[in-house]
């Protein structure tokens, strides 16, 4: 098999499947969807893994091939491409390994669900559009992976459609994405116009030749041409990756089954911002504004949304806040030029987040989807095997020494503390923080969850039991890599280059390379990771947790009491949805029924359409008084014709 | 002065004269008698300009079928006395009005084109036929216009038998599509009725005879 | 000198009196019908003169369609108003307003 045919087939499995299973579900029957499905994901993995094999192992350089050609139009090549490097390598291995763990999952999950096969056509076309967004050479297919991710997220948040809340997030999700989706075609176009090409390796030749110019948009201002392109790229990542302010619908689609908000809320899609801003470094890196807007917004996201996290009483939604703040630690690493930090976080992130989100799906199989945490607690005598995978995936969150989240996370704050672009005193302040805020919630939600005295009501707890083999075994395997792979791959991965081939950083913005002369081995990190700051901040955070939900749960609702006010705001989530639902719904509404009235109701039906008709009433109303019926006045109106006729021809002479 | 020029003006004053009538007399039977003089006078000035053929037309055709007519009609239609008198008085004005405006307008356009410089043409030659010069063109170039003149006249003649012809509740009359509509049961109605038992002298008879 | 303009106007004369005998007249369809004949005369009349002085027989040959034409008119027209004196007992011009919209 050429490395061709290798890589097409690894997006078109997922692709055939969801078509067979979409298409054919009835024939098929339920379990002849999964294993359809299943097989196409599985082996687009293991076409995957050989593909990073030869990529990382064997050393299989860049490929960049264009496989097919839209159009040619007026010197743009619109085509279908791949560019297979270490990034993309990294990433479809990612993609594919948790999409087929989430396939395997959602056996067990939607087992009674009457929306069986189409869930698993959606799931499988995710997977395959997420594949065409990785692997793509150009920015058009880049464009149509980042569409076609979309278009399926909203199908799966709003996959029980008979649920008003989900349609209404599903809704919400697509409308906010438009919002960042604006701003990458815009960016799209920009690259498009000034370099002149949609492919990224020409677009990277040309971005010497671009980086000098600047650009007029409003008033007199000069604007870097690179800066424009991209911070409107970047708002783009913003909506995908859920970054504030367009994080809102990311909470909300917690509304959609569990199994797809393991593989696209947390570990595939939303991370598709920080994979494109990382495959176009060499664009950012030219542009230390748009770095500093992007490490502004990550800072903000990575402390104050997960701040929200503490407050929040469904399962789901703290796992969801979760994944906001660590998108925004990935969205910081970027920020200080740290690609591949936040590629890795990115990476170690994906299988721990899946992992907690698979373990809270359990737990919600294991409650009869019940999601309330103030209606669980004490489930570890039930559920021993999602209980331990669940500790593993929250130590791995909270960056506890040797697990994955740790290298990755810890490289992270390495990073920002030796950054010196502007806002990095912020971000340094805010990732520490962030360190404490995440280890409060994670065993928050593991106290309120799993120990502690039940709070289930007795029906629930006599079906309360573990979870079957469909469920458990992905947790399984899912939990190996939330341990291990930081461990295994920090050292490649970071200070080795291994994804040198795709990333580009100016020598003077080269943090990694400040950090890597305090590294010493994953071993030698690991155990100085126990004598730092950011574990003594984390285990303050736990103490804390630990103290109020487990030890004195009064303290809690003292605490709530006394600052209400902060409780509020958070409870309120610093008002991002009312300033969205009043301003921007608001006012859009408004405004489309001030224009509904004025024009449609007003100059379109009142005026043109029925003044027209009104017009001509009136004038055929007048006009009949001209018809008298009386055969003279015709014939007067004839002659009259005729007169004026003949006074023409005399005055025309 | 020419007796060609006392011909015309003769003729063309009694032509305006008799016009005037028409429209002016009250009683429609002398309106159309002096329709009648209008158009043997017309006729008379065509011939002037030695259009005999149509100058004969006029009178025979004209005078003598259509003014009929009118005349048949008129006397035919009971107009009463009220109908009969004339309004002038009210109408006078703008009719007046236009016809003036109308006439000086033709005036002016007529006797400033030039036309008033072309004399009289010579006249044909003595072997010269009028109604052959207009028969040849009529039945070569202008043979499908005439063929179509004729039909128009045949319409004219059923639109006018159409209009006017009355049915008389006694008269019995074919309807064709009542012919065609018919159905077998509206012609024949078959009547089911008990037949005669045969006697059995009969069936003797019939045992004879066979 | 007889000239062209000297049968024009004769036409034209007879042709502005017919147009004030429709206005003039109120009373009776019949005389309506009679103008129109009038009118038509007049029109003919700047045919035949036309076609002589320019020596052109065509013109008398559309002289002849007229009269045809006019002929049609004339009965088609007096059926109509045999068939309006019938239905209303009256042919006064004033009170037929039917066409009215």
């Amino acid at each position: 098999m050429s490395i061709q045919t290798q890589l097409l087939l690894i997006p078109l499995l997922p692709l055939v499947g969801s078509l067979l299973a979409g298409l054919l579900g009835r024939q098929l029957g339920r379990a002849g969807a999964h294993w359809v499905t299943i097989l196409a994901v599985a082996g687009a993995f293991g076409l995957s893994a050989l593909t990073a094999w030869q990529v990382f192992i064997e050393g299989l350089g860049p490929l960049n091939y264009s496989v097919y050609t839209w159009a040619l139009v007026d010197g743009f090549t619109f085509e279908v491409g791949f560019l297979i490097d270490s990034l993309s390598a990294l990433m479809m291995v990612v993609v594919t390994f948790v999409s087929l763990m989430v396939h395997i999952y959602t056996i067990g999950y939607m087992h009674d669900d009457p929306g069986y096969q189409r869930f698993f056509a959606y799931i499988n076309l995710f997977t395959f559009a997420m594949l065409m967004l990785v692997m793509a050479n150009n920015f058009l297919q880049l464009f149509f992976g980042w569409e076609a991710v979309g278009v399926v997220s909203y199908l799966l948040i709003g996959f029980w459609f008979k649920k008003d809340s989900a349609v209404k997030a599903n809704l919400k999700a697509f409308l906010v994405n438009r919002g960042g989706d604006f701003g990458l075609v815009l960016g799209v176009a920009a690259v498009a116009y000034y370099m002149g090409s949609l492919d990224y390796w020409e677009v990277f030749a040309n971005v010497d030749a671009v980086s000098g110019q600047t650009v007029t948009l409003v008033g007199d201002w000069q604007w870097s041409v690179m800066t424009v392109i991209c911070i409107c790229l970047f708002i783009g990542a913003m909506g995908k990756s859920a970054q504030a302010p367009l994080h809102v619908w990311l909470p909300d689609s917690m509304e959609g089954p569990t199994p797809i908000s393991a593989l696209i809320h947390a570990a595939t899609m939303v991370t598709a911002g920080i994979f494109m801003v990382a495959r176009l470094s060499p664009l950012f890196e030219q542009s230390a504004t748009a770095l500093s807007f992007i490490l502004i917004v990550g800072a903000f996201t990575a402390l104050f949304l997960g701040l929200i996290g503490i407050v929040q009483n469904d399962i789901k939604r703290v796992v969801a806040y979760s994944t906001l703040s660590q998108l925004g630690y990935m969205t910081v690493a970027l920020g200080v030029s740290a690609y591949s930090a936040a590629i890795f976080h990115l990476m170690t992130h994906a299988f721990f987040k899946a992992l907690l989100f698979l373990g809270a799906g359990s737990v919600i199989i294991a409650l009869h989807h019940k999601q309330d945490m103030r209606q669980m607690g004490g489930l570890a005598r039930y559920m021993p095997i999602t209980t331990a995978t669940a500790w593993l995936g929250s130590l791995a969150l909270i960056g506890f020494p040797f697990f994955s989240g740790f290298y990755s996370k810890d490289m992270i704050i390495e990073a920002v503390k030796a950054s010196d672009r502007w806002g990095s005193g912020f971000a340094t302040f805010a990732v520490m923080a962030g360190v404490v805020v995440t280890a409060l919630y994670t065993f928050r939600m593991l106290y309120l969850t799993f120990h502690g005295p039940t709070r289930m009501d007795d029906a629930t707890r006599a079906h309360a039991h573990e979870s079957p083999w469909v469920v458990t075994v992905p947790l399984i395997l899912l939990a190996i890599p939330s341990v291990g792979i930081g461990y295994l791959t920090v050292e490649p991965i970071l200070f080795g280059g291994a994804l040198a081939d795709a990333i580009t950083v100016a020598p003077a913005h080269d943090v990694m390379a400040k950090v890597s002369e305090k590294f010493h081995g994953a071993f030698a990190f690991g155990l100085h990771g126990f004598v730092t700051s950011v574990f003594a901040l984390a285990m303050l955070g736990v103490g804390v947790a630990t103290y109020v939900y487990l030890g004195n749960p009064k303290v809690a609702q003292a605490a709530k009491d006394r600052l209400y006010w902060l409780w509020t705001i958070l409870d309120q989530k610093y008002g991002f949805d009312a300033f969205y639902q009043k301003i921007i719904a608001g006012g859009s509404l408004g405004l489309a029924g001030g224009l509904s009235r004025i024009f449609d109701a007003g100059l379109i039906d009142h005026g043109v359409v029925n003044g027209s008709a009104r017009l001509v009433s009136r004038c055929a109303r007048l006009a009949r008084q001209v018809q008298t019926g009386f055969v003279f006045h015709y014939a007067f109106a004839m002659i009259i014709g005729l007169v004026a006729l003949l006074a023409s021809f005399l005055w025309l002479q | 002065m020419p007796i060609i020029e006392i011909v015309f003006y003769l003729f063309g004053a009694v032509l305006i004269a008799s016009a005037l009538s028409v429209v002016t007399v009250g009683n429609p039977v002398y309106a159309v008698l002096f329709l009648v003089l209008s158009f043997f006078s017309a006729a008379c000035i065509w011939l002037l300009l030695q259009a005999e053929f149509l100058a004969i037309v006029l009178v025979l055709v004209y005078v003598g079928a259509v003014m009929v007519l009118f005349l048949f009609v008129v006397m035919m239609l009971d107009v009463d006395g009220e109908q009969r008198r004339l309004q002038i008085g009210r109408y006078l004005p703008v009719g007046f009005l236009v016809a003036v405006a109308m006439a000086a307008q033709l005036f002016v356009l007529i006797w400033t084109q030039g036309l008033e410089l072309q004399a009289m043409p010579e006249p044909y030659p003595e072997s010269f036929s009028h109604t052959r010069a207009l028969g040849e063109l009529l039945y070569t170039d202008y043979l499908y216009a005439f063929e179509v003149a004729a039909i128009l006249l045949l319409v004219a003649i059923i639109a006018a038998i159409a209009l006017t012809h009355r049915r008389r509740p006694k008269t019995r009359y074919q309807d064709p599509s009542d012919q065609v509509k018919i159905t077998k049961g509206e012609r024949v109605r078959l009547v089911s009725m008990a037949s005669e038992r045969e006697t059995s002298e009969a069936r003797g008879g019939n045992g004879d005879k066979s | 000198m007889l000239t062209l303009a000297h049968f024009l106007t004769l036409g034209a004369l007879l042709f502005a009196i017919s147009v004030a005998g429709i206005f003039l007249n109120r009373r009776n369809v019949l005389i309506l019908l009679m103008c129109i004949e009038l009118m038509l005369l007049a029109v003919n009349m700047n045919f035949v003169a036309f076609s002589r002085f320019m020596d052109v027989m065509d013109g008398q040959v559309f002289v002849f369609f007229i009269l045809t034409v006019a002929a049609a008119e004339a009965a088609i027209g007096l059926a109509i108003l045999v068939v309006l004196f019938r239905n209303r007992r009256s042919i006064a011009v004033g009170e037929l307003s039917d066409l009215k919209g």
